[in-house]
C-alpha cells in the first residue's frame, strides 16, 4: 500500500511539473509561430568571427 | 500576396510614424506588417537586415502572421529607417497602428492551448488511475478501489472543469441567446459526467465516469483547436488589412508644412497631397486637372481624366501628376464608407447561416432530452430506487455525447482547407466550406476577376523594335497604367532624362536632340479610333505610330466558366465597364447571362434578388464596387490581387493569377459535405447501437470512455480519406 501511495505522488508531481513547464513555454510564445520555428532551423548561424 | 502592394502609399516617405511606436522605460517598440516573407531565407533577411541598423536591440518575425516587432532603447533609431530598410530588402511593410495591434488571435490560441494541455495531462493520469480499477477490479480491496476514485476526482474535477471553460461558455452565449447549439450537450455531458461519478464515490460505488469527462474535454478540445488554426491562417491576411486601413495621407498645414495624419484624423476643407501613384484616402475635390484610375471605384479598366474642379472619390489612385486636393468629406462619410456599410449588412446576413454541426446540435438536443426523460420514468416505474432511474438517465445523456460533433466537422475541414491553401486557395472560415458546397449560381466581375486587370500592348509584333525602345524609354517615367503595359512589354531598358508631362496630352522628351511625344491622337497628330484604349508615339516628324492597349481575359477564365457549367452550376457577369467590352469578353468567356454599366450598389442588389428567388450565389469579385455582392453572397471568393476590403469581405481568397482553384474549391467543398455527413452518420450509428445498451444500464465506465475514443478516431480516420484522395 505504502508502495503505491508513493508512486501515485511521484507519477503526480512528475505529470504536474512536465505541465507546468508546457504551460509555461505557451505563455513565454514558444506556440505562436510554428511555421517561422520549423523554418528557422534552416538559418545558417553567423559564422565567428575572430 | 504581393500585389497588395498596389495600395500601399509608397511616397507617404516623410512620414511621422512615431504615433506608431509604443515607449516603455525599457525602450521602445514598434510592429510592422510584412507581405511576401515565407521562408527562413527571408526571416534570416529581415531580422538580420533590421539588427544592422544602428541602435536596434531585437528584431523578430513571426513567419505565420508576418509581424515584424522592433525593439530599440530610448529614441537611437527612427520608425522610418526601420521601414526603408525592409522595403529595400525587397519586402513591403507597413506600420501596425498602436491601437489595432492588440492581439486577440494569439491569446485565443494560446488559451485553448493551455486548455488542451491541461486537458490531455488530465486524461492520461486519471486513465492510469481508473483503468487500474476496471482491468484489476477484482484483485483490489473496495478500500483501494474508492482511494483511487477519490485521487481521480481530485485531479479530474478542476482539470476538467478549467478545460472545459471554452465549451461552457460558448455554451452560456447561446443560450443567453434562446437557442441551442452543440457546445450545450457537451457542456452538459461534461458537468453531469462529473456530478454523477462524485456522488457515485461518495456512496462507494463503482460506477464512475472521472476518465470519460477528461477524456471528452480532450478530444474536443482537439477538434477546437484545429477549428482555431483554421482561423488564425485566415487571420494573418486579415491583421494586414487592419494594418492598411490605417493608411496615412499627407496634409498640407496652413503655413505650407506636410504633416502625415491617418485617414480618419481628415477634415473636410483640408488641403491633402496627392502624388502620383498615391490613393486618396477621402472624396475630395482636385485644385489641378490630372488621371486617375478608378477601377476600385467603378471598375472601369481605363484611366479618367479629371479637370481642375473635378471629384475625385475615396479608393481612386492618382496617375497623373500630382495635385492638392480639397478633402469635402471625412473617411466616414466617404464614398468608401458606404460600401463598408454595404459590406456590414452583408455580415449580418452571413451570420444568420447555422454551421451543419450547429443545425445538427438543434435536432439532436430535444431528442435526447426526452429519451433521458422517458428512460428516468421507465425506470422509476419498473420500481427502480430514485438513485438508480437517475443513474442510467445520465448515463444515456453521457454516452450519446455528440462528441462528433465537436471532432467530425473541424477535422474534415481543416483536411479539406489545407488542401486547397495548396492548391492555391486560403478559406478564412470552416462554415464557408461549408456554403461553397451549396451554391448553385456563381457571379462573376469583370476587370481585374476574367481580366487580368491591367491593359497589355496588343500590336506589338506590328512595331519595329527601334520605335517601341524609344517609347519604353518615355513609358518608363510614367506611372501611367498604358505606359507602364508599355514599359513592361518592351523589358528592362534606359529611361529617358527631362521627361515633360502634359497635362491630358501625354509625355514628351528629347532623346538624340529630337522631340518624342507619347500620347494621346490628336497631340501626336493622329485621328483616334474609338473604343479602343491606344498611346501614340511620334519621333520628330516621322509619321505616329500606334500601340493599342487591351485587358486581356485570364487564360484560364474559359475552362473554369465551362467547368462550373458542366458541375450545374449557372454562371452570369455583372460589370460597371461599358457595354462593347463586356460583350467582348462575355463572347469569349462563353457567358451567355451578363449585365453592363452596373453601379456598387446595383450588384450588390443583384445578389440579393438572386438570394429571394432562392438561390445560392457564389460572388467573384477583386473592386471595391464588388465589396458589398461579396459580403451580401451566400459565400464569396477575392482573387489576391483584389482591393483590402474586398479581401475582408471575402470568405475565400485566391493565392495566385489562376482562377481553377475556384473549381477546385467547389469539388472539394462538395467532397468535405459528404465526408461531415457521413461521419455524422457515423456517430449516429455508434449512439444509437449504445442508447438501447445504456437505457438498461448495462453500459459499464469502461465501454463508455471506448465508445467516446472509438467513435472520434473513425470520424478522425474518416477526414483525412479527403487529404488522401489526389
Amino acid at each position: 500500500m505504502n508502495g503505491i501511495a508513493l508512486i501515485i505522488a511521484a507519477a503526480l508531481s512528475f505529470g504536474l511539473a512536465a505541465l507546468v513547464v508546457l504551460l509555461w513555454m505557451i505563455g513565454a510564445g514558444q506556440y505562436d509561430d510554428l511555421k517561422g520555428a520549423a523554418e528557422r532551423i534552416l538559418i545558417e548561424d553567423p559564422e565567428d568571427k575572430p | 500576396m504581393g500585389s497588395l502592394t498596389l495600395s500601399i502609399p509608397k511616397s507617404g516617405a516623410a512620414a511621422d510614424l512615431s504615433r506608431y511606436v509604443r515607449k516603455s522605460e525599457s525602450g521602445s517598440a514598434f510592429e510592422i506588417a510584412v507581405w511576401g516573407a515565407r521562408c527562413a531565407n527571408c526571416i534570416a533577411k529581415i531580422e538580420s537586415g533590421v539588427k544592422a541598423i544602428e541602435g536596434v536591440s531585437s528584431a523578430r518575425l513571426n513567419l505565420s502572421t508576418g509581424k515584424l516587432a522592433v525593439e530599440w532603447r530610448g529614441d537611437a533609431v527612427a520608425p522610418q529607417s526601420i521601414l526603408q530598410r525592409v522595403r529595400a530588402l525587397g519586402y513591403e511593410a507597413q506600420p501596425y497602428d498602436a491601437a489595432t495591434t492588440l492581439n486577440e488571435g494569439e491569446r485565443e490560441g494560446r488559451f485553448l492551448l493551455r486548455c488542451l494541455v491541461v486537458a490531455g495531462f488530465g486524461t492520461i493520469f486519471v486513465m492510469g488511475l481508473t483503468d487500474a480499477v476496471w482491468y484489476g477490479g477484482e484483485d483490489m480491496d473496495a478500500a483501494t478501489r474508492n482511494l483511487f476514485f477519490w485521487l481521480a476526482a481530485a485531479v479530474s474535477i478542476p482539470i476538467t472543469l478549467y478545460a472545459s471553460q471554452p465549451f461552457f461558455r460558448s455554451a452560456a452565449r447561446s443560450l443567453i441567446k434562446r437557442q441551442t447549439n452543440m457546445d450545450v450537450p457537451i457542456s452538459a455531458a461534461i458537468v453531469l459526467s462529473l456530478a454523477l461519478s462524485l456522488y457515485q464515490t461518495i456512496l462507494h460505488g463503482t460506477q464512475t465516469y472521472f476518465d470519460a469527462a477528461a477524456m471528452l474535454a480532450f478530444l474536443l478540445l482537439i477538434g477546437r483547436y484545429l477549428d482555431f488554426l483554421l482561423r488564425d491562417r485566415a487571420r494573418g491576411a486579415a491583421q494586414h488589412l487592419v494594418a492598411m486601413q490605417s493608411v496615412l495621407a499627407r496634409r498640407l498645414r496652413e503655413n505650407g508644412h506636410v504633416e502625415t495624419v491617418a485617414a480618419r484624423e481628415i477634415n473636410p476643407g483640408d488641403r491633402i497631397l496627392l502624388a502620383s501613384g498615391e490613393r486618396a484616402a477621402v472624396d475630395g475635390t482636385l485644385d489641378a486637372a490630372t488621371d486617375a484610375d478608378v477601377s476600385l471605384v467603378t471598375g472601369e479598366s481605363a484611366p479618367v481624366s479629371i479637370a481642375r474642379g473635378g471629384v475625385l472619390r475615396a479608393g481612386s489612385i492618382v496617375v497623373g501628376r500630382p495635385v492638392v486636393m480639397l478633402a469635402s468629406a471625412r473617411a466616414e462619410d466617404s464614398l468608401v464608407a458606404d460600401l463598408a456599410r454595404l459590406l456590414e449588412a452583408g455580415q449580418q446576413t452571413r451570420n444568420r447561416y447555422v454551421r451543419l454541426a450547429d443545425r445538427a446540435a438543434r435536432a439532436y438536443v430535444p431528442f435526447v432530452t426526452i429519451l433521458a426523460v422517458l428512460i428516468f420514468t421507465g425506470w422509476m416505474i419498473a420500481g427502480a430506487s430514485i438513485a438508480v432511474s437517475i443513474t442510467n438517465a445520465i448515463t444515456v445523456l453521457i454516452i450519446t455525447c455528440p462528441c462528433a460533433l465537436g471532432l467530425a466537422v473541424p477535422a474534415v475541414q481543416i483536411v479539406a482547407t489545407g488542401r486547397l491553401f495548396d492548391h492555391g486557395m486560403l478559406v478564412k472560415s470552416g462554415d464557408a466550406l461549408e456554403r461553397l458546397a451549396e451554391i448553385d449560381v456563381a457571379v462573376f466581375d469583370k476587370t481585374g476577376t476574367l481580366t487580368i486587370g491591367m491593359p497589355e500592348l496588343l500590336n506589338r509584333k506590328d512595331i519595329p523594335r527601334d520605335i517601341l525602345d524609344a517609347a519604353a524609354q518615355i513609358a518608363r517615367t510614367s506611372n501611367h497604367p498604358l505606359a507602364r503595359a508599355l514599359a513592361a512589354s518592351a523589358g528592362e531598358g534606359p529611361a529617358a532624362s527631362g521627361v515633360r508631362e502634359i497635362s491630358g496630352s501625354g509625355l514628351e522628351a528629347d532623346i538624340a536632340d529630337v522631340p518624342q511625344r507619347l500620347g494621346n491622337a490628336a497631340w501626336c497628330g493622329a485621328s483616334a479610333i474609338a473604343h479602343a484604349s491606344e498611346l501614340w508615339f511620334r519621333a520628330g516628324h516621322a509619321p505616329p505610330v500606334r500601340f493599342v492597349f487591351s485587358d486581356a481575359i485570364r487564360p484560364d477564365a474559359a475552362e473554369m466558366l465551362a467547368a462550373l457549367k458542366s458541375r450545374g452550376i449557372a454562371v452570369e457577369m455583372l460589370t460597371g465597364d461599358r457595354e462593347a467590352p463586356a460583350a467582348d469578353l462575355a463572347a469569349q468567356a462563353g457567358i451567355e447571362s451578363w449585365h453592363s454599366g452596373i453601379d456598387p450598389k446595383e450588384k450588390a442588389a443583384r445578389v440579393e434578388a438572386l438570394r429571394a428567388q432562392g438561390h445560392r450565389a457564389l460572388m467573384v469579385g477583386d473592386g471595391l464596387n464588388d465589396a458589398g455582392a461579396l459580403a451580401l453572397a451566400h459565400v464569396s471568393i477575392a482573387p489576391g490581387s483584389a482591393a483590402d476590403a474586398s479581401q475582408l469581405a471575402a470568405d475565400m481568397v485566391l493565392r495566385g493569377a489562376q482562377l481553377m482553384p475556384i473549381v477546385e474549391a467547389v469539388d472539394i467543398a462538395r467532397k468535405a459535405r459528404v465526408l461531415v455527413l457521413q461521419n455524422f452518420a457515423l456517430a449516429a450509428a455508434y449512439n444509437i447501437t449504445a442508447i438501447p445498451l445504456a437505457s438498461l444500464g448495462l453500459v459499464s465506465p469502461l465501454i463508455a470512455a471506448a465508445t467516446m475514443a472509438g467513435s472520434s478516431l473513425i470520424v478522425t480516420l474518416n477526414a483525412l480519406r479527403l487529404a488522401g484522395r489526389r
